[in-house]
């Protein structure tokens, strides 16, 4: 037998996930992030088609493997950047789908391009496990040690290059592992190293603009470079998104949410920061000019200024600088600046240091880099005011698109941890854009009347004020209660500005909605309703969700309910469809179809093997479905429920998914490599049993012990608590990695012909239960998505396939 | 033979051209029906709205002027046959051309005079000021984009509407030379409301602002001026949605 080519496939998978983090990064930035998803989602299931693939061809393949897994190798790395490049320019508007359903042939070749690079892989892949089935845990060891160095490898490359960079690179990459495995398989073909070599180098000597991103013509990127004048001076790209750097010589930017209607003034020069293409974020000019930043007393934003001096301020995601300015102007000596990505804290710092009057270096400011969750849970500092600007980039437009990020700082746990911080007469403040009929700032409102609950203030409603104009709304929280003085300046301030007043302590019916007129006093009605002692009966009947989010179940931005679907969609001929919350139905759309095809992809070649009268026989085929679609979903959805709550632990959503991702797979690899030696002594069967019983103690030990351990150990530098994760990721992974490889090498001693469709199975199972997890996630919460894969495991144990069954 | 020949190519073209001129005539007419056929829609929408619009029908003017505007002149040829659906239309540079049931909501929300100057920024592919121009004395309409502008002026023009004064530039100073508008019709949102727009608004004036996505208002924002030159808003939803059933 030939060696096992197990270096290509460690190289090949690393390079397929790499693509795979690349096509997402990609098409965030030419569509939408939740497009993005679901398209990429789709395309995964290339693996579940290869499995279809494989089984249907076995006897052409079998006689021929080296050349077809070569083959397929080759045609992986060369379709990857071509399919992209054919994919993004394939048009399509996902607003425009509701009005042109024939569109969605458009998405459908986006898919089915998209899917054949990882149909390709996964023939490679499946090739081997077939091959070399015996031998199983070896191979599948490469695949996910090679995935988890893929996973890691992207992120470090994206700070380096931009996206479109790095995909000649991937193609590149795929090409080097094509000719390992030409090596390892077919050494006496060495003369096919150079033609191979000559395909590898070529996607450098193309212009490079061909693989520049065709971004949307709606995005605001490429709205705002139609303005004469308008100009991108500089692109910076990291992880967490590209950043593109937008000058105007003739129509100035005047990004200023939530100005006064009375305002005469006009903001100073700004420079646009579009991230990912959407936006933008503002450095605004400081001439040193008191009087050119005047717009900034007109916004709501500058409420807490005027109820007293707010000398040390936190500004939790700073981006720009627009609420760091805001402060000082207000005459606040110190100020906390905290903002996740350092390429844009360098642009204030550096290339606008001058233009923003040395904003970031001024002697009152300090700037830190981080998460505001991280910078909360481990300062010890108080404040007079900590501001969340939440408005710095999306707007109304784009609302509702985030439903399926998980996000942790609007969460009960962030808003304490927010509140911790205030001085003993200190502020909360969160502005949020205004949607109609209103679901973030009552969302937000409910989560600031629980954590006063939870926190047992006796009286919640004597701590809050929010305010709101056309646009946007400011929820004020105070420590202590607020005074008469405080609400007197409230009030003056929204009189002089036609902001209305949604609600204070004392608040009058006739004061609500005066300025900025709805069909009803909405805000002001679900603040009184949302502070009553019963305030359960509104929240279930207010047509949007409202319910505070959760670390646990950390959607703020779900609002959708599906007793409202039917009514909204009779409303679509009138434009009703922004009411719906598209995010939340593109996860549905995405589950659906993924079902649909799966279904399809599953049971075609069952029914033309039983046409033909050969194939898969001598196994309980229900059973090896069980098995494999169960282990399928169950190392997903333990792998996305971990990710996250170590994502709250580590404190950053990319790097944590980075560590956490790599580790989880290179350690499964391990265990499944381990699986192979294990069986020798104990059979595949009680190997299975033995994986799936470390599975069930550790992770349910870790339901119960992660948040005390976290919780205790939070305050560790970095270093220290990525070990710490390692540690509690390893055993758990370890163990996961073996029940796969082990039913794998069971099948093929009874059933081998079945190994492809198992293969397939496995990968629809994957990428039906990613979103599966999401939607449990958003409903249920990820604890129980964790007791979900357990219960999985059990099933999978229980139809293990092996010879007595 | 010959005779016959030149006959027959005689016959057949007089007989293509008469056909190329029924078809001609045929979609013209079609474009006519179709036309009123979206009307007839606006209206059966406004009636499902009217809580909300308060108000159970449009002003007539409002639906004669849509009924008199070839839209289908507003959009890309190969979409011709499309123009007069309920829906929005993408109408290139990354702009869109609004769903008839919203421009009718718009126009209608102004008020429209005979009388009036109205100013509209952003003119898009002209065909707000179209039915503008139908209902009051003069629009000027101002759009950042050059080729929009540059298309949407002469086009105008060449559909006879000489009461249309187009400018491509910034909208956020208004038109300062033609100040102060009955009306102003804001169509591209911004980040905030130019305050130079209010102060061109005369007292007693409205401004409309459509807010959402290019392919979907989600609300309408009326800024009325009063005679004392006080300032508010209205936010209306052009659909008859309210958040809670049941009492509150």
């Amino acid at each position: 037998m030939a060696p096992i080519p197990r270096i290509s496939i460690l190289l090949a998978s690393a390079t397929g996930i790499a693509y795979e983090i690349l096509l997402i990064r990609l098409f965030s930035i030419v569509q939408w992030h939740h497009f993005a998803y679901m398209i990429i989602s789709l395309a995964l299931l290339g693996y579940g088609a290869s499995g279809t693939f494989l089984t249907l061809s076995r006897s052409w393949w079998k006689s021929r493997f080296a050349s077809v897994f070569l083959v397929n190798l080759g045609l992986f790395s060369v379709s990857m950047p071509i399919c992209y490049l054919l994919a993004q320019d394939i048009p399509f508007h996902p607003d425009e789908m509701l009005w042109h359903p024939t569109l969605l042939i458009h998405l459908l070749a986006i898919y089915l391009l998209l899917a054949l690079p990882f149909f390709f892989l996964a023939n490679a892949i499946g090739l081997a496990l077939s091959r070399y089935s015996t031998r199983g845990p070896l191979i599948y060891a490469a695949d996910l040690t090679g995935a988890g160095l893929g996973a890691i490898g992207i992120v470090l490359a994206l700070f380096v290059l931009l996206p479109a960079q790095v995909l000649p690179l991937l193609s590149t990459l795929g090409i080097t592992a094509t000719m390992i495995a030409l090596l390892e398989l077919q050494a006496h073909r060495r003369r096919l190293l150079l033609p191979l070599l000559i395909i590898g180098i070529s996607p450098w000597v193309l212009p490079g603009s061909w693989f520049e991103p065709a971004i949307s013509s709606y995005k605001g990127l490429q709205q705002t470079l139609r303005i004469a004048g308008t100009r991108m001076v500089e692109e910076v790209s990291s992880p967490l998104g590209v950043v593109s750097v937008l000058e105007s010589s003739e129509v100035p930017l005047r990004h200023a949410p939530g100005m006064s209607l009375r305002a005469t003034v006009e903001p100073p020069d700004q420079v646009g920061l579009f991230i990912d293409a959407e936006g933008p974020t503002v450095i605004t000019r400081d001439s040193g000019d008191p009087a050119a930043l005047d717009y900034l007393d007109q916004l709501t934003s500058s409420l807490p200024y005027y109820l007293k001096q707010n000398r040390k301020v936190l500004v939790l995601g700073a981006g720009g600088g627009g609420s760091v300015l805001q402060a000082i102007r207000h005459g606040a000596y110190s100020v906390d600046a905290v903002e996740l990505n350092p390429q844009i804290v360098q642009l204030v710092d550096e290339r606008y240091a001058a233009f923003s009057g040395n904003l970031y270096s001024r002697p009152e400011v300090r700037v830190h880099i981080g998460d505001a969750r991280g910078y909360s849970a481990r300062s010890n500092k108080q404040y007079d005011l900590v501001q969340l600007p939440a408005l710095d980039s999306g707007g109304t437009s784009s609302a509702g698109f985030h439903a399926l990020n998980e996000n942790y700082l609007f969460t009960l746990e962030a808003m304490q941890d927010y509140y911790q911080m205030l001085s003993p007469d200190g502020y909360l403040s969160i502005g949020r854009w205004v949607r109609l009929p209103p679901r973030d700032t009552l969302k937000l409102f409910n989560m600031a009347v629980q954590t006063l609950r939870d926190l047992k203030v006796a009286q919640p409603g004597n701590h809050l004020i929010l305010i709101r104009d056309w646009q946007t709304s400011l929820l004020l929280i105070k420590k202590s209660p607020f005074n008469t003085e405080e609400i007197e300046s409230a009030r003056l301030f929204c009189a002089q500005r036609n902001f209305d007043l949604a609600f204070y302590p004392g608040i009058l019916p006739a004061e609500a909605n005066r300025f900025n007129k709805l069909a009803a006093p909405y805000f002001y009605q679900a603040a009184i309703a949302l502070l009553d002692d019963q305030p359960q009966t509104f929240i279930s009947d207010y047509k949007f969700d409202i319910r505070p989010a959760t670390d646990n179940r950390p959607y703020f931005f779900h609002f959708f309910k599906w007793r409202t679907l039917t009514e909204i969609w009779r409303l679509s001929d009138e434009g009703g469809m922004p009411l719906l919350d598209s995010g939340y139905l593109v996860l549905i759309a995405t589950l659906l179809q993924a079902l649909v095809a799966s279904v399809i992809l599953i049971l075609l070649p069952l029914w033309v093997l039983r046409r033909k009268q050969t194939g898969p026989q001598g196994s309980n085929k229900t059973g090896v479905f069980l098995y494999f679609a169960a282990i399928g979903m169950a190392f997903m959805f333990l792998e996305m429920a971990y990710i996250q709550r170590f994502i709250q632990y580590l404190h950053h959503p990319v790097y944590s998914v980075a560590v956490v991702l790599c580790a989880f797979l290179v350690f499964a690899g391990t265990g499944s490599a381990f699986s192979e030696y294990l069986a020798a002594r104990l059979g595949n069967r009680k190997t299975v049993a033995l994986a799936v019983a470390a599975i069930l103690i550790f992770g349910s030990l870790y339901l119960l012990l992660l948040p005390p351990v976290f919780q205790h150990t939070l305050t560790l530098n970095d270093p220290l608590r990525i070990l710490i994760a390692l540690a509690l990721i390893a055993p758990l992974a370890f163990f996961m990695g073996m029940p796969f490889p082990m039913a794998l090498a069971s099948l093929s001693l009874n059933a081998a012909d079945q190994v492809p469709w198992a293969w397939g199975v496995n990968g629809c199972a994957s990428v039906v239960s990613a979103v599966l997890a999401t939607l449990a996630a958003i409903h249920l919460g990820f604890s129980l998505v964790v007791l979900a894969a357990l219960g999985l495991y059990l099933v999978a144990y229980a139809s293990f396939p092996d010879q007595n069954r | 033979m010959r005779h016959h020949t030149l006959y027959k190519i005689v016959l057949v073209s007089v007989a293509v051209i008469i056909l190329l001129l029924l078809y001609q005539s045929a979609t013209g007419q079609d474009f006519s029906a179709l036309r009123q056929q979206m009307i007839r829609l606006i209206e059966a929408e406004v009636r499902e709205t009217s809580l909300y619009l308060d108000k159970e029908s449009l002003d007539p003017r409002v639906l004669s002027a849509m009924a008199a505007v070839p839209r289908h002149q507003f959009v890309p040829e190969k979409l011709h046959k499309q123009a007069y659906e309920n829906r929005p239309l993408p109408i290139g540079h990354g702009q869109t051309i609004s769903q008839p049931y919203i421009v009718a909501i718009m126009t209608d929300l102004i008020k429209p005079r005979p009388t009036d100057k109205v100013l509209e920024v952003g003119t898009g592919s002209g065909y707000q000021a179209a039915v503008l121009a139908e209902l009051v004395d003069t629009v000027h309409t101002i759009e950042i984009i050059r080729e929009l502008g540059e298309t949407a002026g002469p086009r105008l023009a060449q559909l006879g509407y000489r009461n249309v004064i187009t400018r491509i530039g910034d909208g956020y100073y208004g038109w300062e030379e033609e100040a102060p508008f009955d009306n102003i019709l804001v169509t591209a949102a911004a980040s905030h409301i130019p305050p130079p727009l209010i102060s061109q608004l005369k007292p007693g004036g409205r401004m409309i602002i459509p807010v959402g996505s290019r392919f979907m208002a989600q609300q309408l924002i009326i800024v009325e001026k009063d005679t004392e030159e006080n300032i508010s808003t209205r936010q209306i939803l052009p659909v008859r949605f309210v958040p809670l059933t049941g009492k509150h």
